[in-house]
């Protein structure tokens, strides 16, 4: 089988493989790359003989067992029809039934979309990649399925499709080969959002069938709500990290900063994405000396789950999404503070301001603000001192997708650059028309298997293409370092990984790192070199 | 009344009461979470860039400016020249612009033929020798008519040959697809080649409607005619019954969607529907959805480690 002749039935074909990912396919890089070959992706060891299923595409980052038996198999068919009837409820899934429904029911078939999405153009226009691929398959299934009369009006209406445990299967994993990066969406005409429905099938496998990545589940949201962080951070060790950053702070800058700690009445609560205290903790002792610096009244809560803003159920679960974002409004609440700020988090951002808008209500509803906001107006408005000049060196901006495109927070962060980064460049194209890191909707913590492949040689491509365009061909220069500005702890994982696959420190001089890092290296209270050009 | 002018009523009633149907399931659909997507037009002095009010310090404080304007001008914009399709798929927009806005020209047509019918029934004429209004209405009724069938037919035509030699779009039409673009087709040069032989003014077709509007049996000129009116008929009840309704979606996924941007704030409607949403019972089966309980309850549990 071709991978461009792949049809929507053949996702229930008998086969060990219905598509394979051939680097060969893959669009070439810009200079200095144009010599670049990628390795092959590494296959699974023995995958079938445990038992799991990895036919779609011999990539694996969801996990579906393979059934036993017949009866087994038909389990597995009735088990997803019936949460795909869910899916169509009010009861069940009022949360995104309208946009849902409207999606579904008013595809008119022209493809606009395909063009928009990374992973399809980056495979070289691989069929089951494509994004109206996926959700056909779920408008076969119910048309044929779950409308009465269905069998018998399939062929008028398309809904050429069989529904057996294989189909079940390759849905899943299709499932997750999608960003959920929405740029699909955008150029519609009709609207009709792609990305929403990859987010609605992975809910009925979650929350029908108790089918999710576990870097998502066990080791996401379940983490995060038992042990407080998904990290696996207790408040106890969230202390000892906090008293090695202040230390930190002192060895780098000379200052002597106390981060606050559960201050009730404070004016703000400022939730980081606890990622950043293992990774990346010059992120957090950044913010901590911008806002101490300014002079803002701020807190930090060292409450189960309040210090880490990681809302993994955005990405596949309604229900631990809210329980995530409500334990986010409950230590707000309990603080008393007057605003909640998201730190440099995107998807953190879209859970608790734009989801979230609908589900912190009444006496929880304390406002809530992006960091890039606040930023802008501390930097803006000198309450803190800057010298440009210190940061003369080329950098771009990535959006993320869920800051950008889904909230529209565009300017403050590129106000901010334009003051302090005398050698900004935009990326092409760039604000809500970005690309996605390739590190969205959850892959970016994905690091088991041959999954990182998959998404630094797919989505990941397009922004590594990006961000070679941004600068000029004389900045790849040796000795010329560049900063890649990622103002989202996910996208911030991704593109370390991506720069790291692409061994783009050495080969480039590209390194990264957040915004708030940029700023601190320029404030003239601190001392000179807070970004330091090392890779880590 | 003739049995055809029967099934020219029960179409257009069909045809009424199915939008109405649409427009009602779309409109009572529950709250749902946010999903909007940038730009949104109604962001004043931010639409250009795709900015939104929460790029604002202390947002919730500061009043908001709808630019209603501009999100007029977007949808204009959207409705006459497909500025969507224009911008990601011009490929596809050099036949759905003459076929949507033929269409446009076609509904046009069938409202002055319905107006002229009216004056007809009330004995004002309606020709090139009437009066001012009755020869304003007979030019407009022509230009109108024959416009909108050349353009959708074209349109329609381009559109089918495009669905069936592009080898990408194949696999995902059905034969629905191909049917719509055949069917209208056919309607139009039925119209064409009776009008243009017979009636080249559509004065029968505006006696056909006067004579509806006025319970009289109508005068059908030929069999062309008549199957002309009852093929167009069947093809106005036949779009909102089809996924060529999708008029009616697209206004609700742009509003109540991917521009719906209002925040809920404590005490106002969409809180008190949100509330009352949160009182529903689930019934998915995985053992952290809690069966059973409502959502309201589900989401306070305490999880338990796996
Ligand atoms: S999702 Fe939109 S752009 Fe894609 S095929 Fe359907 S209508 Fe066209
Ligand atoms: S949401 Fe993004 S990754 Fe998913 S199909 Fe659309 S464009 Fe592709």
């Amino acid at each position: 089988m071709s991978n461009k002749n792949i049809k929507v039935k053949d996702l229930g074909k008998k086969t060990d493989r219905v598509y394979n990912l051939d680097v060969k396919e893959l669009p070439k890089l810009p200079y200095p790359y144009e010599d670049w070959e990628d390795p092959e992706v590494p296959p699974v060891k023995d995958i079938k003989a445990e038992g799991k299923d990895l036919s779609l595409d011999g990539i694996l980052n969801v996990v579906v067992p393979i059934p036993e038996s017949e009866e087994k198999k038909e389990e597995l068919v009735a088990k997803f029809l019936e949460g795909v009837r869910k899916l169509l409820t009010v009861e069940n899934n009022w949360t995104f039934l309208k946009p849902f429904m409207l999606s579904m029911e008013n595809c008119v078939k022209c493809n606009t979309c395909s063009e928009a999405c990374p992973v399809y153009e980056m495979s070289g226009g691989a069929e089951i990649y494509r994004p109206l691929f996926r959700s056909d398959v779920l408008r076969r299934i119910i048309k044929k399925y779950i409308s009465p009369g269905g069998k018998l009006t399939a062929p008028f209406t398309g809904s050429n499709i069989d529904l057996n445990w294989e189909t079940v299967a390759r849905l899943a994993q299709l499932a997750y080969r999608c960003n959920l990066c929405r740029r699909c969406a955008q150029t519609c005409p009709m609207g009709v959002d792609n990305g929403l429905i990859a987010r609605e099938i992975r809910k009925l496998f979650s929350q029908e069938m108790g089918i999710a990545p576990a870097e998502l589940h066990t080791d996401g949201t379940i983490k995060q709500l038992t042990t407080g962080s998904s990290t696996g951070v207790s408040p106890v060790a969230l202390m000892d990290l906090f008293e090695f950053m202040e230390e930190d702070i002192t060895d780098r800058t000379g200052l002597n900063i106390k981060v606050p700690f559960d201050k009730s009445g404070a004016d703000i609560l400022l939730i980081h994405n606890a990622g950043e205290f293992l990774s990346w903790p010059e992120n957090i002792e950044a913010f901590a000396i911008i806002f101490e610096l300014a002079g803002v009244s701020w807190t930090l809560s060292s409450e189960m789950v309040g210090y880490d803003s990681v809302n993994y159920g955005l990405f596949y679960d309604d229900a631990q999404y809210a329980k995530v974002t409500l334990k986010h409004a409950e230590v707000a609440k309990k603080l008393g503070v007057k605003k909640v700020v998201m730190g440099e988090c995107g998807h953190a951002h879209k859970a608790v301001m734009a989801i979230g808008d609908r589900i912190w209500l009444g006496e929880s509803n304390i406002p809530r603000e992006s960091c890039l906001a606040t930023l802008e107006d501390l930097v803006m408005n000198e309450k803190i001192m800057v010298d440009p000049e210190r940061n003369d060196f080329p950098i771009t901006l990535h959006d993320p997708c869920n800051v950008v495109r889904s909230m529209g927070v565009v300017e403050p962060q590129r106000r901010i650059l334009r003051k302090i980064a005398p050698k900004f460049r935009e990326m092409t194209p760039h604000g809500v028309h970005n690309y996605c890191c390739g590190g969205g909707s959850g892959f970016a913590i994905m690091q088991s298997n041959n999954f990182p492949n998959w998404r630094f040689l797919l989505p990941g491509r397009k922004k590594f293409i990006q961000i070679l365009n941004a600068f000029e061909k004389e900045e790849y220069e040796p000795g010329v370092n560049k900063y890649v500005c990622a103002p989202c702890s996910n996208c911030k994982g991704q593109i370390r990984d991506l720069l790291e696959y692409y061994d783009a420190w050495e080969k480039a001089g590209l390194l990264y790192g957040g915004l708030v890092e940029l700023i601190v290296n320029c404030m003239t209270d601190v001392r000179e070199g807070f970004v330091e050009w090392e890779f880590h | 009344m003739e049995v055809i002018q029967y099934v020219t009523i029960a179409s257009v009633l069909i045809a009424f009461l199915a939008i109405i149907v649409k427009v009602i399931k779309y409109a009572t659909a529950p709250e749902s979470m946010r999903w909007e997507l940038y730009p949104v037009p109604h962001e004043k002095g931010r639409s250009e860039y795709g900015g939104s009010y929460f790029e604002e310090l202390d947002w919730w404080t500061k009043p908001r400016h709808s630019d209603m304007f501009n999100e007029m001008k977007e949808m204009a914009s959207e409705i006459i020249f497909l500025k969507g399709v224009l911008h990601n798929n011009k490929r596809v927009w050099r036949f759905s612009f003459p076929f949507h806005f033929g269409l446009y020209l076609c509904i046009g047509w069938l409202f002055l033929l319905l107006l002229g019918g009216i004056m007809d029934a009330v004995g004002v004429g309606v020709s090139a020798d009437a009066g001012v209004f009755g020869l304003v209405v007979h030019y407009l009724t022509v230009i109108s008519g024959y416009a909108g069938l050349i353009l959708t037919g074209i349109g329609a035509f381009g559109l089918f040959v495009w669905r069936v030699t592009d080898s990408n779009q194949r696999p995902y039409n059905s034969f629905a697809e191909y049917f719509n673009l055949l069917f209208i087709d056919a309607v139009v040069v039925l119209a064409l080649i009776t009008h243009l032989g017979s009636d080249p003014g559509f004065a029968y077709l505006r006696g056909y409607v006067a004579a509806i509007l006025s319970f009289e049996p109508a005068v059908i000129p030929g069999t062309l005619f008549g199957i002309e009116v009852v093929l167009m008929s069947l093809l106005i009840m036949y779009i909102p019954l089809s996924r060529m309704s999708h008029f009616v979606a697209k206004y609700f996924l742009y509003h109540a969607v991917r521009w719906h941007d209002e925040p809920n704030v404590r005490g106002s409607k969409i809180e008190k529907r949100l509330t009352e949403l949160l009182g529903k019972k689930i019934s998915w089966s995985a053992e952290h959805m809690h069966p059973g309980k409502t959502w309201g309850e589900a989401v306070q549990e305490k999880e338990n480690e796996q």
